[in-house]
């Protein structure tokens, strides 16, 4: 059984899932790791990016680039609604702001009066047949042994990761140039850059596009793999899975988000993996239902975050003298 | 965007109209959905009810007879999309409940299906706008001295430790949690049961103070590190909660069946006077013991500036814990109430938490009076919407109030300018 339950942790560790939950976690590090941003609102980007494929392709039939546009401009929109009142304040004040927007945004989707166009508490399902058609992996199983995928999940899993080593690499990048020192130093005192002339409103209203837009990369790639979108999927948790990622991984770390990422859903996989053989096996007592595992899983991210920013608030890859993070 | 997605829905009419005009000529004998329309008993002719499919696409256009019957005819089993014209509703008929315009109705093969649209006066108001208007309003307040009691102890909290707490909307499901188990489960009388977890939520509260954020004061530990550490917390406590309580919603054992009386315009449950009334003595007790009371002062002066208050003798640390127990106390009775007036559920504090917010930075974060004044705005907001837009939607106006004071007034109604940085 311990086998059993290692590949299915592996599974999901490996899984389109985990892939699109380290894009957001690259979006919250551009946020919160190298500007100070506290963004509790990922859910809401995560939200615009995929209900922009969705909407795109499933209600007007447009093609699923500009599905993909669509989400993206989105995502710049939302950042700059969110970002034009909350930037200038203090820190906390974002971090309220967002995560009320992500859930005006879920209410919205959600509400009768926007079903003609968001499908309402269904959703909207089948709109990710382009991506599918072009997959070049032939029937049948592929990869071998525990990789083991069929076709399309096997596609969307090279997708995703390909995707999260881009984004990697593009916010090295960015973060090795000026605009990335500027960003930096605006975390580790913004009355010192600002001294220096530097507009700390327009850099972090970029910073805050950027992560944002990576973010709603994320929610397209979750729901494309999942060909189905619904609002209740975008809950205010879904961003503090993201932040557990990147705390866990290494905040303000270029591959923080990604390692934090794989631990992260090896973890959950192999506790939901286990919970669900071992109440099959009839281990467990009678009242620890499918709805037990959910508590579970979640009161240990809840453990977990805490946790670590009690005792190893760098994480795996993380720098403490990266971690100067205060309210200013 | 909201050009396109009204030109979308535009090309949709356009569609259901063209769709609804072809359908009734390809209609063969197969599955159908069908109903009556009436009105105190007798059948309403000339309704008009559409029938589509989930994605939009029209099936068909059904009106009723004389005798208020009407039916449609579907080209396949499945899931269809219900909707009553309530244009073509003769005057003075409306639907009972305006949010069930629109129904979803599973029809299997070679069945009719019915579908039900009750006709009336709406159970809760009246019809007339100034009475649905006066309800709301009992409404708002009702909901926004919930709301007041329970921010009181978010704002204090950040005025003296500046600590955002995430997890004071699942102290508000603790206490309503607590008060369940020993009203229902044990089965103690709903005073009894909700004075008791109160005590155990303060205690609680009081427990967290000084076994973990005290701890982590001491070490300096910075405050955004803090705020995440809180949403574990919350995390933790809510599923805690989930696992042993499920996720329905369940009322008390007591003052759930009621007779609701007229008062005016407005219809009111005896339980609901008993939650106002004590609510506005807490509220208003808080308020005398914040500007008599030693510790009241020491609460307000640690909150306004605390090495002043240090510096001047107050014993710091002890305020802050009894900051948390009274915190916890009133987020317990904040969540008992609300448990009485509608149900007890595991996100039901998650919920509040975003309106306490909305409440807290509308007052002036760290201010207990404003705390007060910007939650019932918030209850009155969000209840006065229902009034004109859709119930679905009466947080999302909650929340854009936040927004909108973030962009006019960020220090809040009451707060000091210099707060803000």
């Amino acid at each position: 059984m311990a086998g059993d339950i290692f590949f299915d942790a592996l599974r999901t560790a490996l899984g389109p899932t985990a892939a699109a939950y380290a894009l957001l976690a690259i979006g919250l590090n551009v946020h919160f790791g190298f500007t100070g941003l506290l963004n509790f609102g990922q859910a809401g980007f995560m939200l615009v990016g995929a209900y922009g494929v969705a909407i795109t392709v499933s209600t007007f039939g447009g093609p699923l680039w500009l599905g993909l546009v669509m989400g993206l401009l989105a995502a710049v929109v939302l950042a700059l609604i969110l970002g034009i009142p909350t930037l200038r304040l203090r820190a906390d004040y974002l971090a309220i702001t967002t995560i009320a927007a992500a859930e005006i945004l879920r209410l919205l989707v959600r509400s009768t009066a926007a079903e003609p166009v968001t499908g309402g508490v269904f959703g909207l399902r089948q709109f990710g047949d382009d991506f599918f058609a072009v997959n070049p992996f032939p029937g049948g199983r592929t990869f071998f042994g525990p990789l083991a995928a069929s076709p399309n999940r096997a596609w969307v899993m090279l997708v995703g990761w390909s995707l999260v080593g881009l984004m990697t690499l593009l916010v090295w990048m960015l973060i090795r140039s000026p605009w990335g020192r500027v960003i930096r130093s605006i975390r580790e005192d913004e009355d010192a850059a600002r001294s220096l002339g530097k507009n700390v409103f327009s850099y972090k209203m970029q910073s805050l596009v950027l992560g944002g837009a990576i973010g709603a990369l994320g929610g397209a790639l979750f729901a494309l793999s999942l060909q189905t979108v619904q609002p209740d999927t975008f809950l205010p948790q879904v961003t503090f899975y993201a932040f557990a990622i990147l705390i866990l991984g290494g905040t303000a770390s270029t591959f923080g988000p990604v390692i934090g990422a794989v631990i992260f859903w090896f973890l959950i996989g192999s506790l939901q993996s286990g919970l669900r053989r071992f109440s099959d096996a009839g281990m467990l007592p009678d009242f620890f239902g499918a709805q037990s595992v959910g508590a579970v899983t979640l009161t240990f991210v809840g453990v977990l975050i805490m946790s670590l920013m009690i005792f190893r608030p760098q994480g795996i890859l993380g720098d403490k003298k990266e971690l100067q993070l205060d309210v200013s | 965007m909201a050009r396109v997605s009204r030109l979308g829905l535009l090309v949709l009419l356009l569609l259901a109209v063209m769709a609804s005009i072809a359908a009734p000529a390809l209609a063969q004998e197969a599955e159908q959905i069908g109903g009556r329309i009436s009105s105190e008993g007798e059948g309403v002719p000339g309704v008009e009810i559409g029938v589509a499919t989930p994605d939009g696409e029209a099936v068909g256009v059904g009106t009723t007879d004389e005798n208020g019957e009407w039916s449609v005819e579907l080209p396949a089993s499945g899931t269809y999309r219900v909707t009553i014209d309530t244009t073509t509703l003769p005057q003075g008929v409306e639907l009972r409940d305006p949010e069930r315009q629109e129904l979803e109705i599973r029809v299997s093969e070679g069945a009719s299906a019915t579908a039900l649209f009750a006709l009336g006066e709406r159970e809760e108001a009246g019809s007339i706008l100034g009475q649905r208007l006066a309800q709301s309003v009992f409404n708002g307040l009702k909901f926004g001295l919930i709301i007041a009691m329970t921010a009181i102890g978010l704002s204090l909290i950040f005025g003296t430790t500046g600590l955002i707490n995430f997890a004071h909307g699942d102290l508000v499901t603790l206490g309503a949690f607590l008060a369940y188990i020993f009203n229902v489960v044990l089965g103690l009388h709903l005073v009894i049961a909700g004075l008791i977890a109160v005590v155990l939520t303060a205690v609680i509260s009081g427990a967290i103070d000084a076994g973990l954020w005290r701890p982590l004061r001491r070490r300096r530990t910075g405050l955004i590190s803090m705020l995440v550490i809180s949403i574990g917390l919350a995390f933790v406590i809510r599923h805690i909660v989930l696992f042993f309580f499920g996720g329905s919603r369940r009322p008390f054992n007591d003052y759930t069946l009621q007779i609701a009386m007229n008062v005016g315009p407005v219809r009111i449950q005896p339980v609901e006077v008993w939650v106002m009334s004590l609510s506005v003595l807490i509220l208003v007790g808080v308020a005398l013991m914040l500007t008599r009371t030693r510790l009241g002062k020491g609460m307000r002066a640690v909150a306004d500036n605390r090495d002043l208050a240090e510096s001047s003798g107050i014993d710091v640390q002890r305020v802050i814990l009894s900051v948390w127990v009274m915190g916890g106390a009133l987020t317990a009775v904040g969540g008992i109430f609300l448990g009485m007036i509608e149900s007890v559920d595991y996100l039901m504090g998650f919920r509040l938490l975003l309106l306490m917010f909305a409440g807290v930075i509308l007052g002036g974060l760290g201010s207990a009076y404003g705390a007060m004044l910007g939650s019932i705005i918030v209850g009155l907001v969000s209840e006065v919407s229902t009034v004109f837009f859709s119930s679905q939607l009466k947080y999302v106006w909650a929340l854009g109030v936040l927004i909108v004071i973030l962009l006019v007034r960020p220090q809040g109604l009451l707060g000091q300018k210099e707060r803000v940085g």
